[in-house]
């Protein structure tokens, strides 16, 4: 995959009268039927694959780090407690950069997933815990009085019954996820805010490729958001 | 008001517990339970043998609902000995000294008690029928297919042989219970706990489950420890009824004795309020 396309090759600012691009319209439609593809291509290959794939690392994690604060013994529970308390205190940018050049052998695209992964598996992991949480006390006792084995009473009784409150609040924070993807440009990597920038900067128009970008984003977060509502309702009325 | 076939069922049910070695099926030994400094439970002994069938009863706060969840191990023993076949289940006196008893072996005596609880705590996320298999199958290891032949004469047994497939928010209170009673039974317990079943429903369906218990307690011979404050359910189907005030036994005895002609006063007062007269 590439990590960074260079939108000057398309462009020699050199051959490009100054005055002429200042004084051409505020919105050029060939210029932006023009850079859209970079950018669009930029948004698969790394805005929306960071986030697929960070999502999924934060929402398998997280649910990981909420069960093992409440079943390991009290020190190791709160050793992982404050390590996600700290991860989630900190700014994403920080730990960006710190990951970045502590493993620096590291692809800067994976480095962005792990990070984004793990900042928001520690967001999660506070979701599922309330999740959890609101599972009522007469659950818990009735898998006792079953006798049920500890892995089937949290696969079958208390995870689902904890996910059906849960969705909205993880698809959100999935959605947070996706709009923090620009960050990336920290570690180098050309996500599409990057590109957008690049591919505008040469012939200094700027209003075409952010427009693209916004709209992208808001392409993407709009369709989420409502699918994660009707999710959200669906399980609500399977119970 | 004993009809004459429930004296008989008692008389038959009394014959077939006197023959098996009289190692009590529940055993109290000096139990003590706190919540911190609050003393719900001192120094309670009291056996209950093969197929007894015994009514707690007293006024709310007495202890009553403790005692049931002490033995299915709902809550921590803070002194004294529960044995459930002889066997202890939270801790065992070892020269005097409270040993605890592994978690293994507490749950291998947890699969004979069943329960049943006031606000029947069914699963929402699985249907009927997933409810009562369950365990049966990942606890007690039976096929599915005869978990599900079970579950099916079960749900016949207590009325809902069409709600195999219904989700339990898809059901009333009362059929709720009826379910939850199924799937206690599905384990084939030794011991079958019931707290205040019918104090969750409405009037009406209130007879529709005591019936269906009244049925299990013909038709099997399952050890029952009660709690309720159906006055007359308890004097059909118990054989002996305890009063608990204040953490202690008051008094016990024959449902008829207790009912009728109780020797204590703290009872005669219970009783009067509970009955209204």
């Amino acid at each position: 995959m590439k990590t960074r396309i260079h939108a000057a090759e398309i462009d020699d600012p050199s051959m490009v009268d100054e005055e002429e691009i200042r004084q051409s319209p505020f919105w050029d439609w060939d210029f932006a039927f023009d850079a859209f593809p970079d950018i669009f291509m930029a948004f698969v290959e790394v805005t929306l694959l960071v986030t697929v794939i960070g999502s999924l690392v934060a929402a398998v994690l997280g649910l990981v780090i909420a069960i093992l604060i409440m079943v390991l013994p009290k020190p190791l529970a709160w050793v992982v407690r404050w390590v996600a308390n700290f991860i989630r205190m900190t700014p994403i940018v920080v730990q960006l950069i710190f990951v970045f050049w502590a493993f620096v052998w590291m692809d800067a695209l994976t480095i962005g997933i792990i990070v984004f992964g793990v900042h928001y598996a520690t967001y999660m992991s506070e979701v599922y815990r309330a999740g959890i949480e609101s599972v009522p006390k007469g659950q818990w006792e009735a898998t006792t009085a079953l006798s049920m084995s500890a892995g089937r009473i949290w696969r079958k009784v208390v995870i689902p019954q904890a996910l059906r409150s849960t969705v909205p609040s993880l698809g959100n924070y999935a959605i947070s996820m996706f709009k923090d993807t620009p960050f990336l440009l920290v570690i180098g990597v050309a996500e599409m805010v990057t590109v957008a920038g690049e591919r505008g900067a040469p012939v200094f128009r700027t209003t075409e490729v952010y427009t693209i970008a916004g709209l992208l984003f808001l392409a993407a977060s709009y369709p989420t958001a409502v699918l994660i509502n009707r999710l959200e309702k669906r399980l609500a009325y399977a119970h | 008001m004993p009809t004459p076939t429930d004296a008989a069922g008692i008389d038959t049910e009394a014959a077939a517990s006197s023959s098996p070695p009289d190692t009590p099926v529940i055993e109290f030994v000096d139990v003590e339970k706190s919540f911190g400094s609050n003393v719900v439970l001192k120094d309670l002994n009291f056996q209950v043998a093969q197929g007894e069938r015994v009514t707690l009863i007293g006024p709310s706060g007495s202890g009553k609902t403790t005692i049931l969840r002490l033995v299915m191990t709902l809550e921590e023993l803070t002194g004294g000995y529960i044995y459930i076949d002889g066997e202890p289940l939270t801790h065992e006196n070892r020269d005097g000294k409270r040993v605890p008893v592994s978690k293994k072996e507490q749950k291998k005596l947890r699969t004979r008690i069943g329960m049943v609880f006031q606000q029947f705590n069914l699963f929402p996320n699985m249907t009927v029928l997933e409810n009562i298999i369950e365990a049966p199958i990942h606890v007690l290891g039976q096929t599915k297919k005869d978990a599900i032949a079970k579950a099916h004469s079960l749900l016949d047994q207590v009325g809902l042989p069409d709600k195999a497939d219904a989700h339990p928010s898809s059901l009333s209170g009362g059929q709720q219970q009826r379910v939850a009673i199924a799937r206690a039974l599905a384990m084939d317990p030794e011991i079958l706990l019931l707290d205040e079943v019918t104090s969750a429903l409405d009037p009406e369906v209130v007879d529709d489950v005591l019936n269906i218990l009244r049925q299990v307690a013909d038709t099997t011979n399952v050890t029952m420890l009660i709690v309720t404050h159906e006055m007359g359910f308890a004097r059909d189907v118990s054989h002996k009824v305890m009063m608990f005030d204040g953490g202690h036994v008051v008094e016990e005895g024959p449902p008829d004795k207790i009912f009728t002609n109780p020797e204590q006063e703290r009872t005669r007062k219970f009783l009067s309020a509970v009955l209204g007269h």
